[in-house]
């Protein structure tokens, strides 16, 4: 059997300030199998941007284990961390990070440069996966000549031009309209389900999270819910206005 | 190697998404190489300029001058009295290693041919004294041994005295008049040009030195000539042959142990070595103060880098997100600056030479363009911007991807 995508023991996270030692993430425990659709939830301040950026190799844990397809990555050096951003992870981001200078084409064909592929096969595969995500004829365009869906659609083609196993989302729809946001989760979905992608998201919303097949909780820094999606969204409501643990949401 | 391929095309993008800046990156480099180029081919220009005024005077010289001569308590000034003979310059010719000698009589007479005439200076001397001077003819042939002998009345004339009596006319074989009597020309000396203290080597006439002492000029000792240019056969025999000069001619003037010598012995080749030594200092010292431009020039390139390492901190942390590597960012970085840096002198060397060959159009300084001088600000300059870039190319290698991802 394959082993799991993630697998999170005792995980603990703290930052440094003037004030001393802040936990943000407190003996976490989290698994993800192959092909898993994750959706993590979760007020501002809870760690679950922390906890996505170690999910990502962005950033290290303070103590506890991660193991990510089951290599552990506390004994990584930064170079392999680095090739397992490149190969293993694709990431997309809420404020879709595409570099402005360069083209669709050329920023989908980024991660590629770093993988040592040579110019040809790069273009290739850049336009097979603009192609996937319905832009192969804006191909030439700069980021700043397109729609905020549209940029975030490259930036997923960007994540997945490595065909990587897990694909990471922090908020992915938090800068777009509720229709384009619908758009993107039918593109995550399809993802998931006809290429076997394993998706770890974030988000807000809970018409976006119902998107996924699997609902975790963030409150505090700790591991509040996690099951099935129609426990967590009915037991609990999110978004801005629903951030302290004290106010439930009435089903 | 399609890494360095596609870094070079990501080099290019950036450095023409912002062109200004590129630009007065550049600019540091372009006016420290155009200096250091400008300022070694000035520099090498006077110090061959040198060079060749020293080798115009001939190699490994000697000159002796009479002495000063005390005469009852009184002492004379150096030259006053002539104490060296003719037959001085055959004893010394007869020394080992002395190649060439040649006893002179300076004077200065007015020259005449046709409507025309100028004053000049006449030297009496041998045939030798060509040979010490180094000194070939241009046309016609020098006068010889049974000339001074015989103490014919014939001339060798230097280029300045042939443009002012003859013009265009073929001087060799008319005749002249110094002090209204008749010398043939047998030859025109070679252009030397200026000496190392910028007198006019040209404007000369020598005739033979026993016609100068007889028949020109006179002298109250007669057989006695003002000096004597002596040629040593070697730069390394020049020590031993000053010594064994020295004793001859304190034995053959008499000279008792304990008493001055009434004669001097200047190496000529010391000073000229001296002037060279100085020329060489010069250009040098133009070479330094130019560096230090280069040196500004790369520093500039520094602070730009390092403002646009900061500027693109997201950049770096979105590459880094995707799977770069600190070493492929640290590439990236190095690679612009050593794209700024090559074009920038590519720039610099066209200015600098050209800043040369205008200097030396304008001016009437001599410039000296080397390939090694080119090459060497190249290599320099593009070091410099190696050196420079490298420290904000690792402040980039070496940030950690969360913070340059969250920079705002």
């Amino acid at each position: 059997m394959a082993p799991p995508v993630i697998r999170i023991e005792h995980l603990y996270k703290e930052y440094l300030t003037d004030a001393g030692a802040v936990p943000v993430l407190k003996d976490l425990e989290f698994t993800v199998a192959p092909g898993e659709f994750v959706a993590i939830m979760g007020p501002s301040g809870s760690g679950k941007s922390t906890f996505m950026n170690i999910l990502g190799c962005l950033d290290v844990p303070t103590s506890g284990s991660y193991a990510l397809n089951g290599r552990d990555v506390g004994a990584q050096s930064s170079d392999e961390l680095a090739r397992l951003r490149n190969e293993v992870i694709g990431f997309v981001f809420q404020g879709f990070n595409l570099l402005a200078r360069a083209s669709l084409q050329d920023n989908v064909a980024l991660p590629l440069i770093y993988r040592g592929i040579g110019r040809a096969e790069r273009l290739a595969r850049a336009d097979e996966m603009l192609e996937k995500v319905g832009l192969a004829a804006h191909r030439s365009y700069h980021p700043n000549q397109i729609s905020g869906g549209q940029q975030q659609r490259v930036a997923i083609a960007r994540a997945l031009v490595n065909r990587p196993k897990l694909l990471l989302a922090d908020e992915p729809t938090g800068n777009l309209d509720t229709r384009t946001s619908l758009e993107i989760m039918a593109l995550f979905s399809e993802l998931n389900e006809h290429e076997g992608i394993t998706i770890v998201l974030i988000t807000h919303e809970p018409d976006i999270a119902a998107c996924a097949s699997r609902l975790v909780r963030l409150a505090d820094g700790k591991i509040v819910y996690d099951g099935s999606l129609e426990g967590g969204i009915t037991r609990r409501g999110d978004g801005p206005m629903a951030q302290a643990p004290s106010a439930p949401m009435t089903p | 190697m399609p890494m360095i391929s596609a870094m070079l095309g990501e080099a290019w993008v950036a450095m023409g998404a912002n062109r200004l800046r590129t630009f007065l990156t550049m600019l540091g480099m372009v006016i420290g190489v155009g200096a250091v180029i400008l300022m070694l081919a000035v520099g090498q220009g006077a110090q061959q300029q040198v060079e060749a005024s020293i080798a115009s005077m001939g190699s490994n010289l000697f000159i002796i001058l009479s002495g000063s001569v005390t005469s009852g308590g009184v002492r004379m000034g150096g030259g006053a009295t002539p104490t060296l003979t003719l037959a001085d310059a055959q004893a010394i010719q007869d020394l080992p290693s002395v190649a060439a000698v040649a006893p002179t009589s300076p004077g200065t007479a007015q020259l005449v041919y046709g409507p025309n005439n100028w004053s000049t200076q006449v030297m009496g001397s041998t045939p030798a004294y060509l040979a010490v001077r180094d000194w070939p003819l241009s046309a016609g042939f020098p006068f010889t041994d049974s000339d001074v002998r015989s103490a014919t009345r014939v001339a060798l004339l230097g280029q300045t005295v042939v443009q002012n009596l003859f013009g265009n006319e073929d001087p060799v074989g008319k005749t002249i008049r110094i002090k209204n009597a008749p010398y043939v020309v047998l030859g025109v000396l070679a252009a030397k040009g200026q000496s190392l203290d910028g007198r006019d080597q040209d404007d000369t006439v020598a005739i033979p030195v026993t016609t100068a002492q007889r028949k020109l000029f006179g002298s109250q000792f007669p057989g006695t000539v003002r000096f004597m240019m002596v040629q040593a056969e070697s730069a390394e025999s020049m020590p031993s042959v000053e010594k064994s000069m020295t004793e001859l001619l304190r034995q053959r003037h008499r000279i008792r142990q304990g008493t001055d010598d009434d004669f001097s012995i200047r190496n000529l080749t010391a000073l000229a070595n001296t002037a060279a030594e100085t020329a060489k200092v010069m250009s040098l010292m133009l070479g330094a103060i130019a560096s230090v431009s280069l040196l500004v020039g790369g520093i500039g390139i520094m602070n730009i880098r390092l403002v646009s390492v900061t500027e693109r901190t997201r950049e770096i942390g979105i590459r880094m997100a995707i799977g770069a590597r600190g070493r492929d960012i640290l590439l990236q970085f190095l690679l612009e600056a050593i794209i700024i840096s090559v074009i920038g002198c590519l720039i610099g060397v066209l200015l600098g030479v050209g800043g040369a060959l205008l200097v030396g159009k304008a001016t009437d300084m001599a410039v000296v363009i080397t390939l090694s001088a080119i090459l060497m600000a190249f290599a320099v300059a593009t070091g410099v911007g190696v050196f420079f870039g490298y420290y904000p190319a690792r402040k980039a290698a070496n940030m950690r991807p969360i913070d340059a991802l969250r920079y705002q």
